[in-house]
């Protein structure tokens, strides 16, 4: 860190990334060696965990406690919930979404996915592919995460093998593509030994990939705009009625997908109100042209009524709204999911009521299997569901945008977030398998 | 000033790629209209530090050309470094806002807070700034907190949930989806919202000197008098240093961060400019913390103890 140069800090990029592991594959030693390695442990953060780890009676300092924040963590000796951790290289700053690894976290795990742009999915090589790797490929399909890295670690366990991470990274692929991951990257590791996490290693010569950081460095965090379809969620109508800006009316809002252009021909939904973007201003001054993930105001022809949770969208390519969405949940919360609860959705910046009208599925992440009809989705269930809106909303499918396509159920009572939805299909099988037992539901 | 897709091409030597900087400035954008949108009665934790004012700064670049639709709130310890004031009350003017104190001092004269014996202020904020947040009915609470300052704060949402006794609780926080925040509170509660989250000490610097952003002078190197103090510069001044056996001298320091004066220490600095005080941090192998705030060293869990009792 110390090395950088002013230049050499502003032209970096941010990438979002997120761990998967099961309990003992090693997750926290995999951080603590990346923060470390990459000189991202400050001095007194590691005396800080010198005193703690002596104050215990322990001989050696115990890197978990870098990451273990809560009191409760620490009594326990468990990490229970999601920290967000940060780093830098000279080529790109990283913010680690830290996720627990247990079966009865995969709510925090949708949550860390739910940002990312990569997800790393740990497995010890002794071990290989178990029930938990394929959860956490699950779910990294089921959230559509851009980049998946498989870190086959405990490499220096297996006498650094070549045939053993070969079996691992074959049956890993070929489980994952199934699911629609749509890359894969499998590296070779020992975080304890620190082989491949930010130095090559030197007894896997048979590697000829790139460590863990230098991947984590060069995976693309931009994306074909072309292919998407542009939408601005309105958050806030921008009106100063000053002086010096009697008329101005500007639509503010993060670009949640795909670019917007001045001149473009516009719609809004779900009004359906048509205009043309007059202009653009991308915090203060004039564009020709916002994409996503940008914070803009877009000042439109016409003086139409919109108002925050109204969605504008090019007129060429508008969404259909509906009342009705299916999508598939991460239930997140400690009360149930119940058929016939009434609930707030709040989608992009509009929140409606809205009822859970069925309950069609459960899926059981060990094998992909799906329970019919489950009645309730309780605490990390995934399942499918079937929701009325009082309002018509303009949802894409997830798989198409996981801005616009996502959406969270809330509690009218207490505020409690309950689920996690994303609308559409749930995974990308290029051959679907048709479940039988239940005709209406899942497509794998 | 336009922008084409190619001159943004050129820029990061990627198409359609934010620099971290710009991801980082319209993740907080975003996060400031939502408060907007949904809140009634937000406001803007206020020191005249630095995270603070590239709050503020944000906050008006958010509702450009309009004013920013929220007031200030400062939290007084009675110790604050006067530049610091000076700064706060040029900027309030300056832009023409409306600034909510809460006065620790006021609280001390009225016997409703004790003096510790240590002469910290920081942990008496706390009954300040809640009262001041129930009594002006604030539902929703901007602060400066950054998830890389400590490792309690690495667990903090951007939108936290605080009862009506302004409490976190750590175990019962929202999970947070994508960017959809998730405000929804009963009324006496509110919500402690954080828009750089995501920024660490280092992105702050270089977003000042990007943005050309005014400081408080004290961020800079001076000459100044100072005593040490539990391994810290402290400046002497009439809050209680230094005691019979602690010695004053002049030295050049600068601070990293902005608070009560008895217990925020200056840092040794040669660093005049932005660049030179960037070039410092990037060499640092202390955290902003560890280096100059004396009260989160009182024990392991310090922050996470303070936050649930309704510290920021």
């Amino acid at each position: 860190m110390s090395t950088l140069t002013t230049e050499e800090l502003s032209a970096t990029t941010l990438l979002r990334f997120a761990t998967a592991g099961s309990v003992d594959d090693g997750k926290s030693t995999l951080v603590g060696r990346l923060l470390h390695d990459s000189k991202s442990v400050l001095t007194d953060q590691l005396e800080a965990v010198e005193h703690a780890s002596r104050n215990r009676g322990q001989e050696a300092p115990d890197l978990a406690l870098l990451t273990d924040g809560l009191r409760a963590e620490r009594e326990q000796g468990i990490t229970i919930d999601v920290a967000y951790r940060y780093f830098a290289t000279a080529k790109r700053r990283f913010i680690l979404a830290d996720t627990p690894g247990h079966v009865q976290y995969t709510r925090n795990m949708v949550t860390g996915a739910s940002t990312a742009e990569l997800t790393v999915i740990l497995v010890d090589a002794r071990n290989g592919v178990v029930e938990q790797t394929r959860r956490h490929a699950a779910i990294a399909a089921l959230l559509r995460v851009p980049h998946v890295v498989l870190a086959v670690n405990k490499m220096d366990l297996v006498d650094y093998k070549e045939p053993v991470f070969a079996a691992i990274a074959e049956e890993f692929t070929a489980y994952a593509l199934e699911l629609g991951v749509p890359e894969i990257t499998a590296i070779p590791i020992s975080a304890l030994a620190g082989d491949n996490v930010v130095e090559p290693s030197a007894t896997m010569d048979w590697y000829g990939g790139p460590t863990f950081l230098e991947h984590l460095e060069t995976v693309p965090v931009t994306h074909d705009l072309s292919h998407c379809h542009a939408r601005l969620p309105v958050q806030y109508v921008i009106r100063p009625q000053t002086a010096e800006h009697p008329d101005y009316r500007g639509y503010a809002g993060q670009i949640a997908a795909g670019s917007f252009h001045v001149g473009e021909a516009v719609t809004v939904l779900p009004s359906g109100r048509a205009s043309r973007v007059l202009g653009i201003d991308l915090l203060g001054e004039p564009v020709d042209v916002a994409w996503t993930t940008q914070s803009v105001t877009l000042l439109l022809e016409d003086d139409i009524d919109i108002s925050r949770g109204d969605l504008i969208v090019p007129s060429k390519d508008a969404p259909a709204t509906t009342q009705d969405i299916e999508a598939t949940v991460c239930h997140v919360a400690d009360q149930a999911l119940t058929v016939g609860h009434r609930v707030l959705l709040k989608h992009g910046t509009r929140t409606v009521k809205a009822i859970v009208k069925d309950i069609p599925s459960r899926l059981t992440l060990d094998d992909l299997s799906l329970h019919p009809h489950p009645g309730q989705l309780v605490a990390n269930d995934i399942g499918r569901v079937k929701i009325r809106t009082a309002e018509p909303l303009p949802v894409d499918s997830y798989s198409d945008s996981r801005r616009t396509g996502s959406f969270i159920l809330i509690d009218p009572n207490d505020g409690t977030t309950l689920t996690a939805g994303m609308v559409g299909e749930s995974f990308a099988s290029p051959e679907p398998v048709k479940d039988e037992s239940d005709d209406d539901g899942w497509d794998f | 000033m336009t922008t084409t897709v190619a001159e943004a091409e050129e820029g990061t030597g990627a198409p359609y790629a934010l620099s971290h900087l710009d991801a980082l400035e319209s993740e907080a954008v975003h996060i400031f209209r939502e408060v907007a949108g949904e809140f009634e009665r937000p406001v803007i934790l206020f020191s005249g530090g630095k995270d603070s004012i590239v709050m503020l700064h944000l906050a008006l670049k958010a509702f450009a050309p309009a004013a920013v639709p929220f007031t200030l709130l400062h939290v007084d310890t009675g110790h604050n470094f006067p530049e610091v004031l000076e700064y706060r009350d040029r900027a309030v003017a300056r832009h023409g806002l409306r600034l909510h104190v809460a006065s620790v001092q006021d609280y001390i004269d009225r016997g409703v807070l004790k003096e510790r014996s240590d002469g910290t202020r920081n942990p008496l904020q706390t009954l300040p700034l809640t009262e001041k947040i129930q009594a002006e009915k604030f539902d929703a609470v901007f602060g400066g907190g950054r998830r890389d300052e400590e490792k309690a704060r690495a667990k903090e949402r951007v939108f936290s949930l605080r009862d009506e006794f302004s409490q976190w609780d750590p175990r019962r926080q929202r999970p947070e989806l994508w960017n959809l925040y998730n405000g929804r509170h009963a009324p006496g509660e509110h919500v402690r919202v954080f828009p750089l989250s995501n920024w660490t000490e280092l992105d702050v610097w270089q977003y000042i000197a990007r943005e050309g952003i005014e400081l408080p002078q004290i961020y800079f190197a001076h000459e100044r008098e100072v005593f040490a103090r539990n391994g810290m510069w402290l400046t002497a001044g009439e809050w209680g240093g230094p005691k019979d056996t602690e010695t004053v001298e002049k030295r050049q320091v600068r601070y990293r961060t902005v608070g009560d004066m008895s217990c925020t220490g200056a840092v040794d600095s040669e660093a005049v400019t932005l660049e030179e005080v960037i070039t410092e941090i990037a060499a640092s192998r202390l955290t902003e913390r560890g280096a100059t705030r004396a009260d989160d060293k009182m024990s392991e869990a310090a922050m996470e103890d303070r936050k649930r009792e309704g510290y920021f």
